[in-house]
């Protein structure tokens, strides 16, 4: 199995399913998240061209930074569209909540964010796991370049749930337990982004930063449960993967779309990200002194 | 392979011995943090005995990490820990004997004094047992965590203040479980629940923190 087919069917798997939804039952109900997902499944079918059939060609440095290149733009313009049309549906579809009024309106962001913080860390253990056991440069470049906007998306689902707490708890602040853990992760991404920063030799910094975020990556669900365990005073999860979402579908709707975006740009600015350290990684090599070259003149 | 874990044990146990100063500090070190709060909050002994658990164990958390620094850093600097890393028994195995020997020296000693510092702090007697059985669950945990960001630092920029912040995160669980079974105590509540947590979490660490460690030395050193 290439990288070349395995990207082009899970685009196919991606866009069919989301057509097959459009036609049948619950195709109308959340039509514009189906369709935000059939255009991720054709972009990632026509991402598959990128690819050549040979896996590990991909694993070089080299190759992969003139494909990540092509694959930014659209990954960066499916995010643009995504947030455009999930804040759309965020601000002016979903109704106002009964209890909340319009101030619930900031958990579009809040939500996505605080989901975003927590498959971030998972996506850097899991890069970062690779890269310690194939000894793969390109993994512990990847795990390098998620770190900055994990942080950003954990800071941003406390900012966002301090201010959604303000006017709900009268209070920006409780010592709760998800917003606890919240800010416990923000400290394993700083202390990986620290840790990578204060060793100066790459590859060893790689290294130490992977088996770091794989200790912390073991540590998640004994931190998450003893905090929980410690005090909960939040409301229960929205979103509950067994029964029917409690919350009317537009609000579903934006929800997943935005979450959708997050994910675009995640993946864009991890790619922008990754071709930097590349570079800075390889500067003494010969093709970046030719592409150096080639941009000058 | 029993000798040479206990030949590193000794050994650790020994340099420790002809350095006693280094264990007082890190004991002063806890026996400072914890009358500063009295200092700070006001002598009100209702207060105080509140806010006793967490504090301890906060103080306790804080002497286990400034002491990390030694665990690995003098070996590093004069070769041995190379010799380890060369040595035919394993290394994880080698590892575990120093982080015993660091608990011997740093954990258990803080262990031993707690009870004094919660006599200051208004505790009843029986908290005070349950707090000292809750370090003595606890404290290794620390010190096995502890040398995972130990050895992560090593030979880093400014390690001192890194390792504080790989390894306190870390650290939270057993800080949450330790002073929780303390104040359920003082609260007439059992405290049976957080001590098997604890003592979960401590096995959990010896199983798995020498290998992590081991590792950690492996990409630090070379």
């Amino acid at each position: 199995m290439s990288l070349k087919k395995i990207i082009f069917a899970l685009g196919l798997i991606i866009a069919v399913s989301a057509a097959a939804l459009i036609f049948f039952a619950h195709g109308l109900k959340y039509i514009s998240v189906n369709v935000a997902l059939l255009a991720l499944g054709a972009v990632l079918m026509r991402q598959s061209a990128y690819f050549s059939d040979n896996f590990y060609q991909h694993a070089s440095p080299q190759t992969f930074y003139p494909t990540a290149g092509r694959m930014i733009p659209w990954f960066a313009w499916l995010a643009v569209v995504f947030v455009i049309y999930g804040l759309y549906i965020s601000f002016a579809i979903a109704p106002t909540d009964f209890q909340q009024g319009e101030a619930y309106r900031i958990i579009f962001v809040h939500v996505p964010a605080a989901w975003m913080s927590m498959v971030i860390y998972l996506a850097m253990a899991f890069w970062a796991g690779v890269g310690l056991a194939l000894n793969s440069k390109l993994s512990a470049m990847m795990a390098q370049a998620l770190a900055p906007t994990g942080a950003i998306f954990t800071l941003l689902a406390l900012v966002t749930g301090s201010l959604w707490g303000k006017p709900m708890w009268g209070t920006y602040w409780v010592w709760d337990a998800r917003l606890t853990s919240e800010l416990i992760l923000l400290f394993l991404y700083l202390g990986f982004m620290a840790l990578q920063a204060s060793i100066d030799e790459p590859r060893k910094a790689d290294r130490a930063g992977a088996l770091l975020a794989l200790v912390g990556a073991v540590n998640i669900p004994i931190i998450y449960f003893s905090v929980k365990w410690w005090n909960t005073l939040h409301q229960g999860s929205s979103i509950n993967m067994g029964a029917a979402p409690k919350m009317a579908a537009t609000m579903f709707e934006g929800m997943i779309l935005m979450a959708l975006a997050f994910w675009m740009y995640t993946i864009a600015v991890a790619l922008i990200r990754v071709r930097c350290i590349i570079l800075e990684r390889e500067r003494n090599s010969g093709w970046v002194k030719e592409l150096s070259l080639k941009d000058h003149a | 392979m029993n000798g040479a874990w206990l030949t590193v044990l000794t050994r650790d146990l020994l340099q420790a011995y002809r350095r006693r100063s280094d264990i007082a500090t890190t004991l002063f070190f806890f026996v400072i943090v914890s009358s500063l709060f009295p200092l700070g909050v006001g002598s009100d002994s209702a207060i105080l005995s509140t806010i006793a658990p967490g504090v301890l164990w906060v103080a306790a958390l804080l002497a286990g990490m400034i002491s990390l620094s030694r665990l690995f850093a003098a070996d590093f600097a004069d070769g041995a820990l190379e010799q380890m890393l060369l040595s035919p028994q394993p290394l994880s195995l080698l590892v575990s004997a120093k982080i015993l020997a660091h608990w011997l020296v740093c954990g258990l000693p803080v262990v031993l004094l707690a009870p004094m510092i919660g006599l200051q702090y208004a505790l009843p007697s029986e908290a005070i047992g349950i707090l000292v059985v809750s370090l003595l669950l606890g404290t290794p945990a620390l010190s096995l965590i502890g040398a995972i960001g130990a050895a992560l630092t090593l030979g880093a920029r400014g390690s001192g203040l890194l390792v504080a912040l790989l390894v306190l995160p870390l650290y939270i669980p057993v800080l949450i479980f330790g002073s929780l079974a303390v104040s359920a105590s003082q609260h007439g509540m059992s405290p049976q629940a957080h001590l098997s947590l604890l003592a979960a979490i401590s096995l959990l660490a010896v199983v798995l923190a020498p290998l992590a460690t081991a590792a950690a030395l492996r990409i630090s050193v070379e």
